[in-house]
């Protein structure tokens, strides 16, 4: 699966969250062939901007956000780092 | 012992337990190696840990037990509290140091 093609996936599944900005930053060149990416996958960093981030904990925004990714999380993903924000956040 | 049950007294009996990608002294992973860092930063320089790579099944097991995919996870007082960037965040606004007060050495 190309970039371009992971990207578009990961919007699809992220629609849910009716975000106003999503920004996807593929790290995985930086961790090619350490111990703990020998399931293969890829390392990303993750920005979504939402409001139905607001009035919830850290951990319940990324519930979501890993909720909503489904099996992307399992299969292409190896390692997300996330940062989610309500709109009044940015 | 069925996992769920070991993991549930493993962070029960132990005030910080992180679950994590290799050890404390040699982690295997960046987003351990900065939940390490982090724990150390909070005056928690030694705790109960696991390490995944050594141990399918709580690898495994773990991720449906706080419901969770990924690993690092930081557990307090028997408590989920999060993953790297979530500690990261809660070291930055001091909300880490308060949870770990009291279990944290004096630095």
């Amino acid at each position: 699966m190309s970039g371009g093609n992971f990207e578009s996936a990961l919007r699809n599944k992220l629609d849910g969250l009716a975000p106003i900005r999503i920004e996807l930053a593929d790290d995985s060149a930086r961790h090619a062939g350490h111990e703990g990416a020998k399931g293969g996958g890829g390392h990303y960093r993750l920005t979504v901007v939402s409001s139905v981030f607001a009035g919830k904990s850290t951990v319940a925004r990324h519930r979501l956000v890993y909720d909503a990714l489904g099996d992307l999380m399992h299969d292409k993903i190896h390692a997300l780092s996330i940062k989610s924000l309500a709109p009044d956040e940015v | 012992m069925d996992v769920q049950q070991l993991i549930k007294e493993q962070v029960g009996n132990n005030p910080v337990a992180l679950y994590m990608k290799g050890t404390p002294q040699f982690p295997q992973c960046g987003f351990s190696a900065t939940a390490v860092q982090i724990l150390k930063a909070c005056g928690v320089p030694e705790f109960f840990s696991v390490n995944v790579l050594e141990n399918p099944e709580i690898r495994n097991g773990i991720k449906d037990f706080a419901n969770w995919p990924t690993i690092p996870q930081l557990y307090v007082r028997g408590e989920f509290v999060g993953g790297s960037d979530i500690m990261r965040e809660m070291y930055q606004d001091g909300e880490l140091q308060k949870l770990l007060a009291g279990i944290a050495e004096k630095v």
